[in-house]
């Protein structure tokens, strides 16, 4: 193969000569730790409530829980991000359309990028929670009514709590396929990491090094966060419960 | 409020179905090369030489950290250039359809070894220890009495990745290949109607994953029945 390496184009100038590629790269993942981070927080937000929904009692509700996740998990990621990106400012009333479309450029890809990764991880922690509620002994959720508390209080004092320390392990690969989808956001022109491993190709023509950089990045994030849920994990783990020492 | 506008949808279906038929061109090939490589990952990572295991275990890993948009550009930067080298390929031939089959049938393949691997791994031991007795060979042993098994309890998880996988496939727009969202996107933005052309490509693919998604289900339940 004759191709020419150089390691070294990374601490060459940008054209604009105020940065360098690894400074581009590094701003790049700020992008995808910020995003993904941020779409996590939605997510988990948006997952328990809709995987709340789909174990109460009475039709309506967990139907709704039901149809949200279908939604969500039916229709490919990509469609979900040009919807958020393309259709939905033309659906909202004109003048929030408008207001939405005169925001700065980059705002308005991370906006997007936001709703679209924290709505569609949403669905996916939906099930988990779900699941991690109806894993639990159905005696818990009577003895919390029969003590008094409401249904709600139920929820927030009984089931969740113990939930949520089962589910840590399937959250975690979730919280991992968060940052891997917030690539897709490339496609929709936010200067994240893989994008801007596109954009150091087009600057440098080395495509070798901009591409093994930003893969071990990737690598790099993989092991911080499985390494960070892992802590998690042996803090929380439920003593008696299958998995805990 | 917006003006919807259809017109553009009828007359561009040709297109669309053209889309649609590379969809399933990459969705059969990363399903049918994904099971048979991932098969193979998944027996060399059990199969207890560590020489065989060691880069098993690497491959499945590396290609289960990256993301997928990465690894299909990642393909589009080798394989046209090992193409030209290897095969004297006309210039006609679409080398982004290639790169694209090359991507998903080896990224899929690491996905799918995992799935296998857990369903072997779900066979009873004592299995494998009769097989032994009857005087059976290790490779005999996996072939004729692991395996089958093993495939049958996984057809549920097997179907529900290749759903998901089917919808990845829309992420070839990375490298402008025209499946059946590319076609889709290019007609709405030609016509200036993206709005509805991405409604009716999301509605398609709902419907289409999730009447196989319920399909799945009633499968399952009959397998665990």
């Amino acid at each position: 193969m004759n191709y020419h390496w150089n390691w070294g184009v990374f601490l060459a100038r940008t054209p604009s000569g105020e940065s360098t590629y690894l400074g581009w790269l590094l701003q790049g993942l700020w992008w995808t730790v910020a995003l993904s981070l941020a779409a996590w927080a939605l997510a988990l937000l948006l997952g328990t409530i809709f995987g709340v929904l789909r174990t109460v009692p009475g039709r309506w509700l967990p139907g709704l829980g039901a149809a949200y996740v279908e939604l969500f998990r039916n229709v490919p990621l990509l469609v979900q991000l040009f919807s958020w990106y393309f259709v939905m400012p033309e659906l909202l009333p004109r003048a929030w359309g408008d207001a939405i479309k005169q925001l700065d450029p980059m705002l308005q890809q991370f906006l997007a990028a936001w709703l679209c990764l924290g709505t569609f991880t949403a669905a996916r922690v939906a099930e988990q929670v779900r699941a991690g509620i109806g894993s639990l002994p159905r005696g818990q959720r009577a003895a919390g009514l029969a003590l008094g508390l409401t249904l709600p209080q139920t929820y927030r004092h009984v089931l969740l709590p113990m939930s949520f320390r089962i589910i840590v392990p399937p959250l975690t690969s979730e919280f991992l396929n968060v940052f891997k989808n917030s690539a897709v956001a490339s496609t929709i022109g936010l200067i994240e990491l893989s994008r801007q491993s596109q954009q150091l190709v087009d600057y440098t023509a080395q495509p070798y090094e901009a591409f093994i950089a930003v893969t071990l990045l990737y690598l790099l994030v993989n092991v911080v966060v499985m390494g960070g849920m892992r802590w998690v994990e042996s803090r929380s783990r439920v003593p008696g419960f299958i998995g805990s020492k | 409020m917006y003006d919807f506008d259809w017109s553009s949808i009828p007359g561009a279906l040709p297109i669309l179905a053209s889309g649609a038929l590379i969809t399933l061109k990459i969705t059969a090939t990363a399903i049918v090369v994904g099971i048979l490589w991932g098969t193979l990952l998944a027996v060399a990572r059990m199969s207890g030489r560590s020489w065989l295991a060691w880069p098993a275990a690497a491959y499945v890993n590396l290609f289960r950290s990256v993301p997928l948009v990465m690894v299909i550009l990642w393909f589009y930067l080798i394989v046209p250039q090992l193409l030209r080298r290897g095969l004297d390929i006309p210039a006609s031939y679409d080398i982004r359809m290639a790169s694209g089959l090359v991507a998903f049938a080896l990224f899929e393949s690491a996905y799918y070894s995992e799935i296998i691997r857990a369903g072997i791994q779900s066979v009873s031991k004592g299995q494998v220890s009769a097989a032994l007795a009857l005087g059976m060979t290790g490779g005999q042993a996996m072939r004729l009495v692991v395996l089958p098994q093993a495939f049958r309890n996984m057809v549920p998880l097997l179907l529900t990745q290749a759903i998901i996988l089917f919808q990845d496939t829309s992420l070839v727009y990375v490298i402008g290949l025209a499946d059946f969202f590319g076609s889709a996107y290019k007609v709405g933005d030609r016509d200036g109607r993206l709005v509805e052309l991405l409604l009716f490509a999301g509605f398609l693919y709902f419907l289409a994953c999730f009447g196989a998604s319920v399909l799945v289900r009633r499968l399952q339940r009959r397998v665990a029945a």
